[in-house]
C-alpha cells in the first residue's frame, strides 16, 4: 500500500504513553504500544483532535517554516480568513495583508477571494440542478476524510469542487506570471493555514492535482513576527489589498459557506462530535429536506483550527466586526473561471481502513469472533490495553494486532487473582462495607 | 450456511435520546463487513423507524438481528397495545401518536410505510393488548 501523507505527527520523546488521545480520535486511529502512542496511518484523517487533547504536547502538526521562502525568488502569501481574527483592535484587514508583504512576501492573495468564487460557483451548480441533495460541503478536508473512512455511503453528496485555497493559488500564480518574468519554479505560493488537515489536502489532494501551492505555514508560526511588523506600520504605509467581502471572509467560521449560498434550507455543524452526529442522520436519510450541509471538524469552524492563536469565539467576534464595513462580495465565478476549471479530476473512493476484510464471508467470520471477544472483555473501556475501547481491542485482536492477554482484567475474569489491582478494577468483593448502597 | 452474526438489543421505552442506538450499532457492524451501502441504508432506516415506534407506542421492546451472507433479518418485538387496524396503520400519513410526540417532530405517519418501503420482506404480527412483532428482511 502506498504511504499516506500526514501532517499530524507524534513526538515520541514527549509522549508519556497516557490514554488521552486514543479516546478522542474520531476514527480510532491511535493505539498505545511500548508506552508510546502510535498513529495508524490509513485511519488518520489529520483532524488534529489529538493535538488539542495531548497534555504533553507530543502530537504536533508539520508545516513549512518561514525559512522555506528563501527557496523561491517570488513569494506569495495566501492568508486564510481565519488569520484576520487573531489580532486585537484591528480596524482594517489591509494592516494584516500589508504586514505579510513587509515580512517578506512579494504578493498577497486572499483565500477569501477563492471562497467568494466558489460560493458563486456553487450557486450556479445548484441552479443547474446537477448536485445530489443534500449537498455536503467539501471545504473541510478532515470532514472529507472522515466521510471516506466512516461514512462512505455519503461520498456522492460531497460538493465536487476544489477548495478556496486552490482557486486563490491559481489566481496568484497566473497574476505573478503575467506581472513578472519568473517561472513557475521560481514562484513560491504559501498558504497561511489554520489547521494541519488543509496542509495534508494541499500536499496530498484526494480529488485533483495540486493547484500550484508550494507549502503551508501555520498561523501560529508567523504570528509573533507578523504582529511586530504590523505594529510598525504607519497608516500611510498600508496598501489597499483587501479584495473580498462579507461572503468570502465569512467562510472562516461555521455557517459562513452556507450563508454564501443565499439559501435558507441549510444546516451548519461544527466540532467533530457534532459533525459525526449529523453524518449519522444524513446517512439514515433523516435530513432530506435540506439543500446544503456545512460541516467543520473544528469548533467554531476554521477559526477553531489547532494552528490558530486566538480562542475561536473571540476570533469570530472580531471578524464579525471587520466584515461590517466590507461589501457583500467582490468576486464572481465568471470573473476568473468556468465551472470546468474547479471540478474534481479524480474519483473519490471509500477508504477501506475500517473494513475487516475484502471478502464478506471472511469479514463475517472475523466479526463473529470480534463479538465473542468483545463480550468476554470487561467493557470498562479503561484504555490500559492501549486501545480506545474494549470493542476496539476486540477489533485489533481479530486483525492480529493484539491479543486477549493485553487486557489486564481479562486474566482476572478467567479466574486469576485480583488482590493486586486497584479497587475500581477488582471483580471480587474484598470488603463487605464497600459498595453498600444508602438506604432509601 | 452456518456463518451468521446475531445481535440483540433492548430498546428502552422511555428515553427518546436512546432511540437509534441499536440501528447505529448495526450500521457500524455492517460497514465493517463491507456490505453494500444500499443495503446498509435500508437496514438503518427500517430499524430506526422501528425503534422510534417502540418508544412512541409500546414502551420499548427487543430487536434481534441476524446477518447472513445473503440477507439481514430483523425481528422487532414489543409488548405494547398492539395495532387495531393494520391496514390503516400502513397508510402514509396515518398516525395515532399523541400531540406531545408530534411536537417533537415524530408521528408523521410514515413509520410503518417506510419500514415496508425499505425492506425486501415485511411481515407484521399484532394482537391488541399483547404486542406487535415485525419480521423484516433486507437482501444484500
Amino acid at each position: 500500500m502506498a504511504k499516506i501523507f500526514h501532517s499530524v505527527r507524534l513526538d515520541a520523546d514527549k509522549c508519556q504513553g497516557c490514554t488521552n488521545c486514543i479516546k478522542r480520535c474520531p476514527t480510532e486511529a491511535i493505539r498505545v504500544r511500548n508506552k508510546k502512542a502510535y498513529i495508524i496511518s490509513d485511519r488518520c484523517i489529520d483532524c488534529g483532535e489529538c493535538i488539542r487533547v495531548c497534555p504533553h504536547h507530543a502530537k504536533y502538526a508539520v508545516s513549512e517554516s518561514f525559512n522555506e521562502l528563501i527557496k523561491y525568488k517570488y513569494r506569495i502569501a495566501l492568508p486564510a480568513p481565519a488569520l484576520y481574527g487573531q489580532f486585537n483592535n484591528l480596524e482594517n484587514v489591509d494592516y494584516v495583508l500589508t504586514g505579510l508583504k513587509r515580512m517578506g512576501f512579494d504578493d498577497v492573495v486572499e483565500v477569501s477571494k477563492g471562497a467568494e468564487i466558489l460560493s458563486s460557483a456553487t450557486r450556479e451548480m445548484f441552479e443547474n440542478g446537477e448536485l445530489k441533495r443534500p449537498v455536503i460541503s467539501s471545504a473541510c478536508p478532515a470532514v472529507v476524510r472522515l466521510i471516506r473512512t466512516r461514512f462512505p455511503n455519503l461520498l456522492g453528496n460531497l460538493l465536487p469542487t476544489c477548495a478556496p485555497i486552490d482557486l486563490a493559488a491559481k489566481i496568484a500564480r497566473e497574476k505573478a506570471k503575467k506581472e513578472t518574468d519568473y517561472t513557475d519554479e521560481e514562484i513560491g505560493v504559501f498558504f497561511i493555514t489554520p489547521c494541519p488537515a488543509k496542509r495534508t489536502a494541499i500536499k496530498s489532494p484526494l480529488c485533483h492535482e495540486n493547484y500550484g501551492i508550494s507549502g503551508a505555514i501555520a498561523i501560529k508560526d508567523i504570528y509573533t513576527v507578523l504582529v511586530q511588523t504590523m505594529d510598525k506600520l504607519k497608516s500611510e504605509d498600508v496598501e489597499s489589498i483587501n479584495d473580498s467581502g462579507i461572503i468570502g471572509v465569512g467562510w472562516c467560521s461555521s455557517g459562513g459557506e452556507a450563508a454564501g449560498l443565499l439559501k435558507e434550507r441549510y444546516l451548519a455543524a461544527d466540532g467533530i462530535e457534532n459533525v459525526i452526529n449529523v453524518l449519522e442522520e444524513l446517512e439514515d436519510e433523516k435530513l432530506n429536506d435540506l439543500d446544503f450541509i456545512e460541516l467543520n471538524c473544528c469548533t467554531g469552524g476554521c477559526v477553531g483550527g489547532v494552528l490558530t492563536v486566538e480562542n475561536p469565539y473571540v476570533a469570530k467576534a472580531r471578524i464579525q466586526r471587520l466584515r461590517k464595513f466590507m461589501p457583500i462580495s467582490c468576486n464572481a465565478l465568471e470573473d476568473y473561471f468556468s465551472l470546468d476549471d474547479l471540478g474534481w479530476t479524480k474519483e473519490l473512493t471509500p477508504s477501506p481502513a475500517m473494513k475487516l476484510a475484502d471478502n464478506v464471508i471472511t469479514a463475517m467470520r472475523m466479526m463473529s469472533k470480534l463479538k465473542e471477544i468483545e463480550n468476554s472483555l470487561p467493557g470498562l473501556d479503561c484504555g490500559i490495553c492501549g486501545a480506545p475501547s474494549c470493542r476496539a481491542l476486540a477489533d485489533d485482536i481479530v486483525r492480529g494486532y493484539a491479543q486477549e492477554s493485553d487486557c489486564v482484567l481479562h486474566n482476572i475474569q478467567v479466574g486469576g487473582e485480583d488482590d493486586w489491582l486497584p479497587a475500581p478494577f477488582r471483580v471480587k468483593v474484598q470488603n463487605e462495607d464497600v459498595g453498600e448502597k444508602d438506604e432509601d | 450456511m452456518a456463518d451468521s452474526i446475531r445481535l440483540h438489543y433492548d430498546v428502552s421505552g422511555t428515553d427518546f435520546t436512546l432511540a437509534g442506538a441499536a440501528s447505529s450499532d448495526v450500521k457500524r457492524t455492517l460497514k465493517q463487513l463491507g456490505i453494500s451501502p444500499d443495503a446498509i441504508r435500508n437496514v438503518a432506516i427500517a430499524m430506526y423507524e422501528g425503534e422510534i415506534n417502540m418508544v412512541i407506542h409500546a414502551g420499548g421492546g427487543e430487536i434481534d438481528v441476524e446477518i447472513t451472507e445473503n440477507d439481514i433479518r430483523m425481528v422487532l418485538e414489543d409488548h405494547g397495545p398492539g395495532i387495531e387496524n393494520v391496514e390503516l396503520a400502513m397508510k402514509e400519513g396515518y398516525s395515532t401518536a399523541p400531540d406531545n410526540i408530534r411536537s417533537l417532530g415524530f408521528g408523521a405517519g410514515m413509520g410503518l410505510p417506510n419500514i415496508k418501503k425499505y425492506t425486501d420482506d415485511f411481515r407484521i404480527e399484532t394482537q391488541l393488548g399483547v404486542g406487535t412483532k415485525l419480521i423484516l428482511k433486507v437482501n444484500i
